[in-house]
């Protein structure tokens, strides 16, 4: 039964990866894209994800409930060390939700628009490079439970290049999903074309805080490229990534959009099974060789049993509920009241 | 102030500023269900602006209630890891169940918002009434983790090891039906009034006479209904409390001494130090017959627990008179309302009726946060009954104050947005519904 917590675990952090992300994305666009085009990727972001937006976030409480539920000590450790960078995640969860909800539902519109605008886009910038600095700090074994002190131990457990650069890892990935996804909702050949730019340019932030990853993994002993290359599953993975990167740019020109969508996924999900295959089960790394094990650092069995059955249980009324939501809105434009 | 006051406090105002919008959510969507069902049924219009402006409202409180949701989940974690060390494993149950509850909500609320004119009519309403059922049973499912920290099963406990755990006693643990029961009721009352208070005023000052009258009178009667059942649930949650919580009883009646023949105290200021409570009006006996329907129950006062199990006295006596005060207020209101419409009378004859409907707005919402604070002060100096003490549990990081000091500016802000775009929509009533029947 561990194992089945442990694959909804993993999948429900791709699943907020890949479709909280492309939303974060769309945040992250919005705040590079020049002032007159702001407004058209804001509505078109709206109409597209609206009806699935609050579900896409779901997927966040999941993995919360799961990790208290089924691995309590790793909740407790990461909430107590990391707090500062989670609290500042937070702050952005809740200035994103509720710009988004409030621009939208305000019934005037005014100066205050911009207000909305503005908070929405920082925090989509900040919350998923929080989110990464979290998934740095976790295993760059910068977590000290011994340390004294309040920047020791609260600060510098995850204040660190490392950190920093996965953090702009993650943020170019969620542009780069956003991108991907909006060159599939465009009416237009100009659009297409639109998207299509800031889709190459996310990749390329990609790639180079791709490189910094590597370079700060380097300078704070982090033994990355031991991870990603030194095992044939993390080999096979990357290799994967990078072909389904390249086929996406040959199909983008042919607009073919469910396969491109699937391909970055595929490609973004490669990218996790990479960079978690190689330390499983161990998903907390502190320092001086301590570590939280999901094998190890699991609550009661009989707990862990009733968890599995009730995600189990759960999936049975929320997927098929899910995709028949998905593919109704794909089909109808959704209408908004 | 101390990191540990400061974690109390943060956690206190996430869950009261959480509180709100999770009624609303839980409520709201059956009110629109009804006014949804008169429009496909009737097909007047004023029943399909008022579900439209409704379920516009609903959007920004669901919105403002998912990410104080959010950050509660984190939150557990950030202010409480010694706790929830142990306690996740057993009171996660709920919570898991609970995470499917919303997503089925979530869902729903995705087919019921973006799906006029799109779906089967009774397809569409029938989303709006799962936004509903699955928020009722996400608030019982919290509820009964909350209840399993008034009332701890499901698991031994020896020289703090947490063994034979049974996440399902956990979850059906002895609190759970009279809090949830209550809740429930609670959250109706509280969502009932404060709508029908505003609906009220509205047509106090004759704006859109009909939208406004009509959407009072759909409000009004969940509301009064709940607040006449109301005393009855409490009266049972109580004698819950006499049995598993004595310490917490004793402090919501300000009772010092144990014995037999105690008498109910109502009002008043309890002062630890002479163990009395002054300008206090005493029914003699009367506690004694609630607790146990005799005068010669004995009731355990504070005296039989040490200082250091003893919760707070004076917030917890005031909070539950304050609760029990509203909650008469709120039944007389109900039961004039129900006499007005029993006698047909019409409302624009009895504008007081609607004067006093104003004036309740905010009253179920003040007893829902009175009533919570007795809930969990009164388990104090427990943050896991009998088992785990708050002060145990809290983080070891410092400088909570100053992130308490955050939440504060944070909370504060949301609510100004909240009452800002309230105030935006009930101000474009006229501009986008005030439309007669027939047209649009
Ligand atoms: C509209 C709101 C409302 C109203 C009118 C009342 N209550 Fe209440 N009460 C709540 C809202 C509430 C609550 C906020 O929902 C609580 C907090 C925890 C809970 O389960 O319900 C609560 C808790 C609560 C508790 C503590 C339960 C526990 O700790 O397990 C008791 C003993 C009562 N109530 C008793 C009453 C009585 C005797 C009432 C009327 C005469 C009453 N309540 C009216
Ligand atoms: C939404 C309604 C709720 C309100 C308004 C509320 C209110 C409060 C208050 C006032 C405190 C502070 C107690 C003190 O300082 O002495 C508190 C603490 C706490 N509450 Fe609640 N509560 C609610 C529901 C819940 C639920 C459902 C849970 C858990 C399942 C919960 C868990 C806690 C915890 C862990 C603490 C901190 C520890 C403690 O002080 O005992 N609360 N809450
Ligand atoms: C420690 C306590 C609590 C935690 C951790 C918690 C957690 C959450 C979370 C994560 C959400 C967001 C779900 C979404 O995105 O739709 C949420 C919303 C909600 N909560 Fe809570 N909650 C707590 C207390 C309560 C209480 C006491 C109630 C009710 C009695 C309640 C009822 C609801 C409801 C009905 C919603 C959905 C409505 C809405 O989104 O506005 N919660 N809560």
């Amino acid at each position: 039964m561990i194992y089945v917590v442990i694959i909804y675990l993993w999948t429900s952090l791709l699943l907020y990866l890949l479709l909280g992300g492309a939303d974060f994305g769309a945040g992250i666009i919005e705040l590079f894209t020049s002032d007159n085009n702001k407004d058209r990727t804001s509505s078109k972001m709206t109409r597209t994800i609206g009806p699935i937006w609050e579900a896409n976030h779901m997927w966040l409480i999941i993995v919360i409930v799961i990790l208290f539920t089924g691995f309590p000590e790793i909740y407790a450790a990461v909430s107590t060390w990391l707090h500062v960078p989670l609290l500042i995640m937070l702050m952005g969860i809740i200035a994103r939700g509720t710009a988004f909800a409030y621009r939208h539902y305000d019934a005037v519109e005014d100066e205050m628009q911009k207000i909305y605008n503005k908070i929405f886009r920082y925090s989509s910038f900040i919350t998923p490079f929080f989110l990464g600095i979290i998934a740095g700090s976790a295993v760059s074994g910068t977590i000290n439970p011994q340390a004294k002190g309040f920047a020791d131990g609260f600060i510098f457990s995850w204040l660190h290049f490392f950190s920093v650069a996965v953090g702009l890892f993650t943020v170019s990935i969620c542009g780069y999903l956003a991108a991907i996804f909006l060159i599939g909702e465009t009416e237009t050949e100009q659009e297409r074309k639109r998207y299509i730019v800031k889709a190459r340019s996310m990749n390329f932030a990609a790639v180079v805080s791709g490189g910094l990853v590597f370079l700060s993994a380097a300078i704070d002993h982090v033994p990355l490229t031991q991870w990603l290359f030194g095992n044939a599953v993390g080999i096979t993975a990357i290799t994967a990534a990078l072909i389904s990167l390249i086929i996406q740019w040959r199909l983008i020109r042919k607009g073919k959009k469910t396969i491109i969508r699937f391909l970055a996924g595929f490609q973004i999900s490669m990218i996790l099974v990479a960079t978690t295959f190689f330390h499983y089960p161990h998903v907390v790394l502190m320092s001086g060789e301590q570590y939280l094990s999901l094998m190890e650092h699991h609550g009661d069995d009989k707990a862990v049993r009733s968890l599995a059955l009730a995600l189990l249980i759960g999936s049975v009324f929320i997927l098929p509920a899910l995709f028949y939501l998905i593919y109704s809105f794909q089909k109808k434009r959704p209408q908004e009241i | 102030m101390n990191d540990f006051i400061a974690a109390r406090s943060q956690m206190a105002l996430s869950l009261a500023f959480h509180i709100i919008f999770s009624c609303i959510g839980m409520v709201m969507p059956f009110f629109m269900a009804v006014s949804h069902y008169y429009y496909l049924r009737t097909r007047k219009m004023v029943f399909r602006n008022i579900t439209r402006a409704w379920s516009k409202g609903v959007a920004i409180f669901f919105a403002t209630g998912a990410v104080s949701g959010t950050v509660l989940s984190f939150e557990l974690g950030l202010l409480w890891p010694g706790f929830m060390k142990h306690a996740g494993p057993i009171f996660g149950l709920p919570f898991s169940l609970e995470g499917t509850a919303f997503f089925i909500e979530a869902i729903a609320l995705g087919f019921f918002l973006y799906g006029w004119g799109k779906f089967n009519k009774w397809f569409h309403w029938f989303t709006g009434v799962v936004v509903g059922v699955s928020g009722l049973i996400s608030g019982i499912l919290v509820v009964a983790a909350n209840a399993w920290m008034n009332s701890p099963a499901g698991f031994d406990y020896k020289d703090g090891i947490y063994y034979n755990i049974d996440p399902v006693k956990a979850m059906f643990n002895d609190a759970w039906f009279s809090q949830a029961l209550h809740m429930c009721i609670a959250a109706f009352a509280a969502t009932g009034f404060a709508v029908a208070g505003v609906h009220a005023l509205m047509v106090l000052r004759r704006k859109n006479i009909e939208f406004h009258s009509t959407a009072f009178k759909i409000a009004a009667i969940f509301a009064c209904s709940a607040a006449i059942l109301q005393p009855l649930s409490g009266d049972h949650s109580a004698r819950d409390v006499a049995k598993r919580q004595p310490a917490k009883l004793a402090a919501m009646e300000g009772l010092f001494q144990s014995g037999t023949h105690v008498s109910l105290l109502i009002g008043g200021i309890p002062d630890s130090k002479t163990h009395s409570v002054p300008y206090s009006f005493e029914i003699p006996g009367m506690l004694s017959f609630m607790i146990g329907g005799n005068v010669s129950t004995e009731v355990k006062g504070l005296d039989q627990f040490p200082v250091d199990d003893q919760p707070p006295v004076v917030i917890t006596h005031i909070a539950f008179q304050l609760m029990v005060a509203l909650a008469m207020v709120m039944f007389t209101v109900s039961v004039l309302y129900f006499f007005v419409l029993w006698k047909k009378r019409s409302f624009e004859k009895n504008r007081w009726l609607l004067r006093l409907f104003a004036l309740s707005t905010p009253l179920g919402f003040l007893a829902v946060e009175a009533g919570w604070t007795v809930t969990e002060l009164g388990r104090q100096p427990w943050i896991l009954h009998g088992i785990l003490r708050t002060q145990d549990a809290v983080t070891p990081m410092p400088g909570i104050q100053y992130t308490f000091y955050l939440f504060t500016a944070v909370y504060i802000s949301l609510a100004l947005f909240v009452i800002l775009l309230l105030y935006r929509q009930i101000r474009m009533v006229p501009v986008l519904y005030d439309v007669p029947d027939g047209k649009v």
